[in-house]
């Protein structure tokens, strides 16, 4: 009974409480829509219009939304291996054997937290080459710019931490000859080395320091930062526009104007 | 502007797409309003459902592939027994291959820091907004600094014995020669392509061919002690 449903639906969007949730009211009116994506603390960091021709594949290959894809992947199944994981030795290694053979679907989980979190390594590197072959690095968009590489090395240190995790041979000696070169630091390295593995070789205290980075302090400097990447598209008067792309100009101007007083 | 006769007003509206734009114009200048309309669509929900369409056709690619490939998973941890050779994540490769020439000083710190500076500093560096070719003008001395420096890198390079970073700098500087020796109004589209382009593009061009080449080498061409070996061979 759609009829029905869509009764119930409409009673729940006019009640008071859904009004005062959701502000934008009903309506599908270009105002109502603006509404939708101004009234939410969200969706407001984006603007409520977007020049017709930046929609095209051509104009961004959509490398941005991409990458925010498969941050969002890396989240959900980064919080559910969560469940499933103790950062202690010898217990980690053990978590990923329960993954692989006791745990449901434990090994597609690993899988798709692993290919994803390649991808989005791949996809920030090529973001960030399409953003300089088109020139949309340039002002007034040069802050952006900057915490776009912010962003890059809150990947980089993501995927490096989360390396570590496993506990396996790869792991451990991946991480070992890449925090061997932080010793290379004139003057401080050594006391930077044991700072970042709390202590003078990669043990029980750098795998809990790992973890603690992977699972909550980057993941919260990347949340923070790609809040600060979106708005500033918008700040920064939208998606940047190249000579190349053709120009849909609106048909405004046929616009009789007592319609256009309406 | 005592005397309100001194300007004129004027109003430009589209309602439907955006707000009012009210216009003052001074008699004494001549500025006139260019007012073109872009057509636009609303984020929502144009944009917003290509986006979620695009994560999700993303997602079943992700998902394909992880039901297909598992990830790797080797024995545990152990201090004791170094495997031959101990590689980093594929995306630090480059560097690592780096490390195989230069002391961990250059390689591991200098490097990476002078990378990153330079890419913070690239929207500031670029004061000329379109972007001239780099030979198009100033170009006797453009030329001679460029030939110090690439002959400069190269002779460093390869007394370093870094060859595989020599050969992406030596097929750039050519293609770089060929800029400087094309017209803007070339016949050939390669060559007006090439003329065209400004420093800014040269540098980033050469970075990303030494990162493919790098880190291709690292990822698959890299064995036991660090010596050659072909991908395919066992």
């Amino acid at each position: 009974m759609p009829g029905k449903t869509d009764k119930i639906l409409e009673q729940i969007e006019r009640s008071r409480v859904w009004r005062s949730i959701f502000r934008s009211g009903r309506g599908g009116s270009p105002l109502h829509r603006a509404l939708a994506i101004q009234q939410n603390v969200f969706l407001h960091l984006f603007s409520t219009k977007v020049r017709k021709r930046m929609l095209g594949f051509n104009a961004t290959w959509y490398l941005g939304a991409l990458t925010l894809g498969t941050f969002l992947i890396l989240i959900v199944t980064g919080v559910l291996l969560m469940l499933y994981y103790h950062p202690s030795v010898p217990q980690a290694y053990a978590d990923m054997k329960d993954l692989q053979f006791v745990v449901s679907s434990g090994l597609f989980l690993r899988n798709l937290h692993r290919w994803s979190a390649q991808v989005m390594v791949f996809l920030v590197f090529a973001h960030m080459f399409r953003v300089f072959y088109r020139g949309a690095y340039r002002p007034p968009r040069e802050f952006n710019w900057v915490v776009g590489v912010v962003l890059l090395l809150i990947t980089l240190l993501l995927s490096y931490t989360g390396y570590l995790l496993p506990w396996d041979q790869l792991a451990y000696w991946a991480i070992t000859v890449g925090s061997n070169l932080s010793k290379a630091v004139p003057l401080v390295g050594d006391k930077i080395h044991f700072l970042l593995l709390g202590g003078n070789e990669v043990n029980a205290n750098a795998l809990l320091r790992f973890y603690v980075l992977h699972c909550l302090i980057l993941p919260l400097a990347a949340l923070l930062f790609i809040a600060v990447h979106f708005w500033r598209i918008r700040k920064d008067g939208g998606l940047y526009v190249h000579q190349s792309d053709p120009k849909t100009l609106a048909a405004s101007k046929k616009v009789a104007p007592e319609k256009e007083a309406k | 502007m005592n005397d309100p006769k001194e300007f004129i007003a004027g109003f430009d509206s589209d309602q439907r797409r955006s707000p009012t734009r009210v216009v003052f114009v001074t008699r004494r200048t001549s500025a006139q309003v260019k007012a073109n309309y872009e057509e636009q669509v609303q984020t929502y929900p144009e944009v917003l459902f290509r986006v979620v369409l695009a994560i999700e056709l993303l997602a079943i690619v992700l998902v394909v592939l992880s039901l297909l490939f598992n990830a790797p998973l080797e024995g545990i941890a152990d201090a004791t027994h170094t495997p031959n050779p101990a590689k980093a994540p594929w995306y630090f490769l480059g560097l690592q291959e780096l490390l195989h020439y230069f002391p961990p000083v250059v390689a591991g710190v200098l490097a990476p820091t002078m990378l990153i500076v330079s890419l913070v500093i690239i929207p500031y560096f670029n004061i000329n907004i379109e972007a001239d070719g780099l030979f198009l003008n100033d170009r006797q001395r453009r030329l001679q600094i460029f030939y110090l420096i690439a002959i400069g890198l190269l002779v460093f390079l390869v007394a370093f014995h870094v060859y595989v970073a020599a050969v992406p700098t030596l097929l750039v500087a050519i293609a770089m020669v060929v800029a400087a020796y094309s017209s803007p109004q070339s016949t050939v589209a390669a060559r007006r392509y090439l003329a065209n382009k400004p420093l800014a593009w040269w540098v980033m061009t050469w970075f990303l061919f030494e990162l493919i080449v790098l880190t291709a080498v690292g990822t698959f061409f890299r064995g036991p002690g660090w010596s050659w070996v072909l991908p395919w061979g066992s």
